[in-house]
């Protein structure tokens, strides 16, 4: 984790604080040395709580697990952008290489009324899990796995629906969006049904479902910014936003 | 936090049953706003075309209007009808920005675009006003034409030898003042602003786009808007500009 070529380097962090959801917060500054240019922001924002512990300074609340950009749990926003400034690409995937040494960088967390803060960089995203509960399943039995031949499905709809299902769920659509909607989210796991024959059974149930409980959530409605798609770490598309539509459209006609 | 709620709602049984189409929900919301949108870029290409008669003479823009109003009964119905279109199309649009406030209850410190294929722009964000701008527009252009003087105030020629209402010279008294031209200009290239990011947009929300046809519809967006932003600020500058002999002969500027 040297780099001779970069040195080290400083930042100063502008990091919103707040101890409980019902509880005001406010940024606070903080000062970090000696952070390598190959560190990713995660790990700077680690060495912070390591220097905050030593002088007996409550840490800085904020999630990950698996590090490595597929558990959608890292999310924060950036100097204004969830995950950064770099595209495609999860807030544990980033290196400090992207900051030029001695900036000052905003860290606030996701914000949205569906996402209710827990504590500092931390919110509860659990509304995502309502509206996959309200549909974001299969629940008819397949039985065992079919031989590979016995219902072809082409190379493109199955490229299709693997790019609707590689969306992590990590919540930058909601935080990126002027709305807080949850289309994108909500338009890639419907897509990611429609496409193949195991979701058509449920088909017309979980676009109503799904866009019912989003509804309850209180996300907003979509304007068509498309800041979704630039802010999402998957890259996906806002043409699932345009298939929810369609799905949704053909519930109108369909059982 | 919310998951051991023993209240959640979304395990309840009424969610379980079928839910009806709601077209006010989110998604309603964007097929309706989409739906009538298009439909009022339609009429909106209509009305610049017809527009485009000033440019010929006086009897070519009567004539238009006068074969318009002998249409009947498709008159009143088509006031209706474009009436009803405003409306669910302002009703929707508010109500998608009521939702976006209530969806953030607090604001970010600091916010920037990713950029890279994000469509935001000072289009995109001010739909809501360039709206809003063209509502009051709409209203104050149907009282000023519309119902405007008519025969009665003797704005009245003769078209083939019978004496249809002289619409061709209340518009070029209307634009010899500086003040509408100015306003007319300004709701235009902010009607422009709104076609921009309405055009592609109305597409998107009625689901019709994949990343290909979002593309061309991006595209065709910007050139929609400019020509018909720019079709409709010829007018008021070329009727002001061209001086027209009856208007400069001493007619009084009626304001309705």
């Amino acid at each position: 984790m040297t780099s001779a070529t970069n040195g080290t380097r400083s930042y100063t962090l502008r990091i919103w604080r707040q101890s409980d959801n019902a509880s005001p917060g406010a940024l606070v500054e903080y000062r970090v040395e000696d952070i390598d240019a190959q560190m990713s922001f995660l790990e700077m924002l680690d060495h912070l709580n390591d220097t905050l512990e030593r002088k007996g300074e409550l840490p800085v609340a904020f999630e990950s697990d698996c590090r490595e950009g597929i558990c959608g749990m890292c999310g924060i926003v950036i100097d204004g952008r969830p995950h950064g400034p770099v595209p495609n690409l999860t807030t544990c995937g980033l290196r400090m290489r992207e900051f030029e040494s001695g900036a000052t960088i905003t860290i606030e967390p996701f914000r949205a009324s569906a996402f209710p803060l827990v504590r500092d960089l931390v919110v509860d995203r659990s509304s995502f899990d309502r509206v996959m509960q309200a549909g974001g399943y299969v629940s008819v039995n397949c039985g065992q796995a079919p031989e590979a031949n016995a219902m072809p499905i082409g190379k493109d709809v199955a490229e299709a629906a693997m790019d609707s299902a590689a969306c992590i769920g990590c919540g930058a659509c909601v935080a990126s969006c002027p709305n807080a909607s949850a289309s994108l989210f909500v338009g890639a796991k419907i897509r990611q049904f429609a496409l193949l024959p195991q979701g058509q059974a449920e088909r017309t149930r979980r676009a109503r479902r799904m866009v019912a409980v989003m509804d309850q959530e209180g996300f907003g409605d979509c304007s068509n910014h498309g800041e979704c798609e630039a802010a999402c770490p998957k890259a996906i598309s806002i043409e699932n936003i345009a298939v929810l539509r369609r799905e949704y459209l053909r519930t109108l006609v369909r059982r | 936090m919310n998951c051991a709620d023993p209240a959640n709602r979304y395990a309840s049984a009424a969610l379980m049953q079928t839910l009806p189409f709601r077209p006010w929900s989110s998604i309603g919301k964007k097929l309706l706003n989409g739906l009538t949108g298009l439909l009022l870029m339609l009429f909106i290409a209509a009305h610049l075309a017809g527009n485009l008669t000033l440019l010929v003479g006086t009897d070519a823009f009567n004539a238009y209007a006068e074969g318009l109003h002998r249409l009947g009964v498709i008159v009143p119905l088509a006031e209706i009808g474009l009436t009803a279109l405003v409306a669910a199309h302002v009703l929707s649009a508010v109500a998608v920005y009521n939702d976006r406030r209530a969806a953030r209850n607090v604001r970010y410190t600091m916010v920037a675009s990713k950029g890279g294929s994000s469509k935001q722009s000072v289009f995109s964000r001010s739909m809501i006003v360039t709206g809003g701008v063209l509502l009051v527009f709409l209203v104050l252009h149907v009282w000023q034409f519309r119902f405007g003087p008519s025969i009665a105030e003797g704005y009245v020629t003769l078209l083939h030898g019978e004496p249809v209402r002289d619409l061709y010279r209340l518009v070029v008294e209307t634009f010899q003042n500086p003040l509408w031209v100015v306003f007319y200009l300004g709701v235009m290239v902010l009607l422009g602003f709104h076609l921009r990011h309405g055009f592609w947009s109305a597409f998107q929300s009625l689901g019709l786009l994949a990343p290909h046809t979002r593309a061309l519809a991006f595209s065709a967006g910007g050139v929609v808007a400019l020509v018909i932003a720019a079709g409709f600020l010829l007018l008021p500058i070329w009727l002001f500009l061209s001086a027209d002999p009856r208007a400069a002969a001493g007619v009084v500027m009626v304001v309705p």
